[in-house]
């Protein structure tokens, strides 16, 4: 699967702060990876081959065709990484929610680094006794120096790095929506479709997960919010939210196929914020708080209440990417 | 949100308002329109200029001819709130062939010179407004006007004297009236008092031939014992349901002889209209001179409906106008127009618990001594003691009592000075007892007014100027046992003095209706903080709200007196009536539109217009707003979860435009730095 000069495309895929489970995705597409594999010549892709980052180094610049980033840059090394793949590739696409809009690994935007160690290297279950900390720089006995990449006070989102051609929500992204995108591409490369313009979303819906969800709803009124383990019985035609149960759907993208409020779990909102919109834990809140079904100061507040973990539950997957704590500030427009 | 790179650049214009000193004074006008031009060309701006006043013909002439000869796209004025000029200068832009709503007003009077004192910090804040407002701009887009139809009827609520008014003004010009009362007869506070300073004519004679005329004037529909329940619609065209509370009359056969209530076994204290003094019967007229003549029947006191036996009325009325089985019915009105004159609340004055309200029994309200001094009220004019026979030898009359206090209300009830004086008048008239008044400071404004205090002063009565401590029956020595001693501050002599005196009378504060806060959402405007009707302007729109069609009259929109009630009633039809002449209304096209595709039918937005104006197409599962109903108060905008919901004038690209615009002026490096700083 290495370069050997068939003149097919060139495909790179790249790990960043995530889980990894982008790349299962991609290996879940099936028999579909064939395709990937007549297609594409594989270039970069750390978690199926072997390469070093001084090939990728040696590559022309946009050799690569095709390059699917996922994760987000915490680091140093994400961000070499990040403008070493976007100077080598033609196409670059933010690849699933980490990448996109910074994920959970983005929640750690809530803490400071200082914190973020302390939570790591001074727990009741360390063995830490001389409070060692990451350090960038070390020298050993032997007088040679060691490095490892800097840590970054802030998640940021591939896309407040450098320049991103395609941004594919998700966590991670559905296997049937890589596929048409990879169909997508075999098909742009044939001349036989068009890509969508830069910047665009693919491999998603236009709308939001309500749009793909079966269950009935009517006008919103919320007179309490329950965790679902709080309910009895959830009813398994009704709108999730109408039960009191905080569902994301609303303002979550379409493209997943509702799995989740199909199978009774609520949206948790991995496939981020509708089109045009830009602070996804914003429009939730607002929208969720305008459906209080109360006038009294404080029966709303205690209705409100009830919403378990409110950052949690309403920035789980998009703090780095939102107006609140977004690795860059808004002032670009989250642009590099 | 960098504009679109494909668009030509557009060509804006910078007008930089001095407001005389207003804003010139706190904002280096010239240094900002100078840093326009040089800093935001890159935008598009081609022209930045300041001037003395934008807003006069002279310097509207001057965005017109930029307009043509430097071919301005977009036009950005700096001056005052756009509630003041907006229309000025989207007139001024229309007139040199550019769309209105291509022109965007920046507030750097009221948003900066007025509330800053620092002018550095005004410049620069200036600054970043308008550059936020160029950002804004280029996003804007061209707009047309709606035009909607104006309902001739007009609906009027409230039957005190404002009501009236503004009732007989548009009936009088040939339109139909619906004028809602919530009381069995109209008249409101006005009908209940004696004598009306400073002129000292007699209330009634002056109220009951209007009320007359209200009640027979063929325009004019009377819905007494009525209350509005629900308003649809907009301005022009506004759907209104009324109830009709059962009189247990047949209105239609009633002569109002009176027959029914002289016959009533029952009598009962009336805490209403008499204020507590009088009884009335349980079928009643509030006062002989009511409009409709009309009795209603007191269910909760009536006999029949406590006991199921007498049924007395019945028996005796000539007509056989009385029916039991009467019950609420509801009426559907379509009207173009709203005043709303629902007036004022008496404060309660047992609530200032040392001046003995309640407690002590010659201490008297305002409203008790109105009831008193009117001839046909409960003692027929005389001034006596609680037992009904002995004249007061001494009087002492405490002026705000429940206003200008912070432990009740802040303001001036505006009234009470002129009524007190009133007061003092009377009894020395009536009594030749001594009068005492104790004031804060003396507020005799208006005409005539203080001609009136004058008089009041030659005629003898005393003025003790301080706040009254406590109002006690304890005497602590001669000359205080058996009276009512008045404990005060004479701030004049700088002295404690106790006077005694037989009767104290306080001048109680106004206070917004129990209900205003309620009423006031029923017709979709606002109330202030001390609960008056909000006015769309403090000076320049005082009877109009921010909602169109809506109008407000009278003290609902905060203390007044009479003539002030009588020229706002007269005000507030002189509005409407100017709206039914024109037959239609010009409205600013700024609607809320829901894009179909990306609506996912989540139904959040369905219950939230305040107009009715969204719906939902169960066979699509998709949400519409209906933009003859829409108002643009967007509030669907803000809650769509898919952001599927946009309004014209309003869009995201704009709002994030101008913010954008705010926070890159001068110091975008920076904020990154604070960011990061903030949690390194």
């Amino acid at each position: 699967m290495s370069d050997n000069g068939s003149g097919k495309p060139k495909f790179a895929m790249y790990w960043a702060a995530s889980c990894g489970g982008c790349e299962i995705a991609v290996l879940n597409i099936g028999e579909k990876i064939l395709d990937v594999d007549a297609a594409f010549d594989v270039v970069f892709w750390p978690v199926a081959m072997d390469a070093k980052y001084h090939d990728v180094e040696a590559m022309p610049d946009k050799s690569i065709t095709l390059t699917l980033f996922n994760g987000s840059i915490r680091n140093q090394e994400n961000e070499h990484l990040a403008k070493l793949l976007r100077q080598k590739s033609a196409i670059l696409v933010a690849f699933g929610s980490c990448a996109t809009e910074g994920c959970i690994p983005g929640m750690a935007n809530f803490s400071s680094t200082e914190e973020i160690f302390t939570a790591v290297y001074d727990t009741i279950s360390t063995h830490n006794p001389e409070g060692t900390r990451p350090k960038t720089e070390w020298m050993t006995p032997e007088g040679i120096v060691l490095t490892i990449p800097q840590f970054y006070p802030m998640i940021k989102t591939l896309d407040q790095v450098v320049d991103v051609d395609y941004f594919m929500p998700g966590c991670p992204p559905e296997s049937h929506q890589i596929a048409a995108v990879v169909d997508l591409v075999i098909q742009a490369l044939a001349g036989k479709a068009t890509l969508p313009p830069k910047g665009s979303v693919i491999g998603a819906g236009g709308s939001t997960v309500c749009d793909e969800c079966v269950r009935a709803r009517n006008v919103k009124k919320i007179d309490k919010f329950v965790r679902i383990h709080e309910v009895a019985e959830v009813d398994p035609t009704l709108c999730l939210l109408e039960q009191g149960i905080l569902c994301n759907g609303l303002a979550t993208r379409s493209g997943c196929g509702a799995l989740c409020p199909g199978v009774g779990a609520a949206c948790i909102g991995c496939y981020g914020p509708a089109a045009d919109v830009v602070d996804y834990g914003a429009r939730l809140m607002t929208a969720v708080a305008s459906v209080i079904d109360s006038r009294d100061p404080n029966e709303i507040e205690a209705i409100l209440d009830g919403i378990p973990d409110p950052a949690g539950s309403f920035y789980r997957f998009n703090l780095a990417h939102s107006l609140l704590r977004a690795g860059k500030p808004a002032v670009s427009g989250n642009k590099p | 949100m960098s504009a679109d790179p494909t668009k030509d650049k557009e060509r804006i214009g910078v007008y930089v308002c001095h407001c005389g000193t207003n804003i010139s004074a706190t904002v280096d006008v010239e240094n900002v329109a100078v840093w326009a031009k040089d800093k935001l060309a890159d935008d598009g701006v081609v022209v930045a200029r300041d001037y003395k006043f934008m807003c006069s013909s002279l310097g509207q002439e001057l965005i017109e001819r930029d307009i043509e000869r430097e071919g301005l796209t977009r036009v950005v004025v700096a001056a005052c709130s756009p509630h003041l000029h907006e229309n000025t200068f989207r007139g001024a832009c229309h007139r040199a062939g550019l769309n209105g709503y291509l022109c965007e007003m920046v507030s750097i009077r009221e948003q900066v010179s007025w509330v800053h004192t620092d002018k550095i910090a005004a410049t620069a804040k200036a600054k970043a407004m308008i550059a936020g407002g160029v950002e804004r701009v280029i996003e804007n887009e061209p707009l047309e006007s709606l035009h909607v139809p104006i309902h001739p009827d007009t609906l009027v609520v409230g039957g005190g004297i404002a009501g009236i008014q503004a009732a007989l003004e548009i009936a009088d010009s040939g339109n139909k009236v619906y004028l809602v009362e919530r009381e069995p007869s109209i008249g409101g506070h006005m009908a209940q008092f004696d004598k009306t300073f400073p002129t000292l004519d007699c209330a009634a004679c002056i109220l009951t031939p209007k009320m007359v005329s209200a009640g027979t004037h063929p325009n004019i529909e009377l819905l007494t014992w009525s209350e509005v329940e629900r308003v649809d619609g907009f301005v022009g065209n506004f759907t209104v349901t009324i109830k009709k509370k059962p009189r247990y009359v047949i209105e239609e056969l009633c002569t109002g002889c009176g027959i029914c209530w002289e016959k009533c076994p029952k009598h009962v204290v009336d805490d209403v209209f008499e204020a507590g003094l009088g009884y009335r019967a349980a079928v009643y007229t509030p006062f002989a001179q009511a409009v409709p003549k009309y009795p209603v029947i007191d269910t909760e006191n009536c006999t029949y409906f406590q006991r199921g036996k007498c049924r007395a009325c019945e028996k005796f009325c000539p007509t056989n106008a009385i029916d039991f089985t009467q019950t609420e019915t509801y009426i559907s009105v379509t009207v173009g127009n709203i005043i709303l004159a629902t007036g004022y609340d008496l404060f309660d004055a047992r609530r200032v618990v040392q001046y003995g309200y309640g407690r002590l029994a010659n201490v008297f309200t305002s409203i008790e001594f109105e009831r008193m001094c009117n001839a046909s009220g409960p003692t027929n004019g005389e001034i006596v003691l609680r037992d009904g026979v002995t004249p007061p030898k001494s009087v002492g009359i405490i002026h705000c009592v429940g206003s200008r206090d912070r432990n009740y209300n802040n303001y001036c009830s505006v009234i009470c000075c002129m009524s007190s004086l009133k007061f003092a008048h009377l009894v020395k008239e009536r009594t030749g007892a001594e009068v005492y008044n104790f004031y804060i400071d003396m507020r005799t404004a208006y005409k005539d007014y203080d001609e009136f205090y004058q008089r009041v002063l030659e005629e003898g009565t005393l003025f003790v100027r301080g706040r009254v401590a406590e109002v006690t029956d304890a005497a602590r020595g001669p000359g205080e046992e058996g009276k009512i001693i008045i404990q005060a501050e004479d701030t004049l002599i700088g002295k404690q003095r106790r006077i005694p005196v037989d009767m104290v009378l306080l001048a109680a504060a106004l206070e917004p209706r129990k209900d205003a806060k309620e009423v006031a959402q029923k017709f979709g405007i606002s109330c202030s903080a001390n609960g008056w009707y909000t006015e769309k302007h403090p000076k320049l729109d005082p009877v109009a709200t921010m909602t169109e069609g809506i109008f407000i009259a009278g003290a609902a929109q905060g203390p007044k007196d009479i003539p002030t009630s009588v020229s706002q009633g007269a005000a507030a039809a002189g509005r409407v009536l100017n709206r039914i002449g024109r037959g239609e209304i010009e409205l600013e096209p700024v609607r809320a539109t829901v894009e179909a595709a990306k609506c996912s039918g989540c139904r959040i937005c369905n219950n939230l217009c305040p107009f009715g104006a969204i719906i939902f197409h169960e066979d699509l599962m998709v949400s519409e707003v209906k933009h003859a109903l829409c108002q643009g108060c967007g509030t669907c905008v803000a809650a769509c979860p898919a952001g599927a919901i946009s309004g014209s004038g309003f869009s995201n690209g704009q709002i994030l435009a101008q913010i954008e615009g705010m926070l890159m002026f001068d110091q975008p490096a920076n904020l990154l730095n604070l960011a990061e700083m903030a949690l390194a």
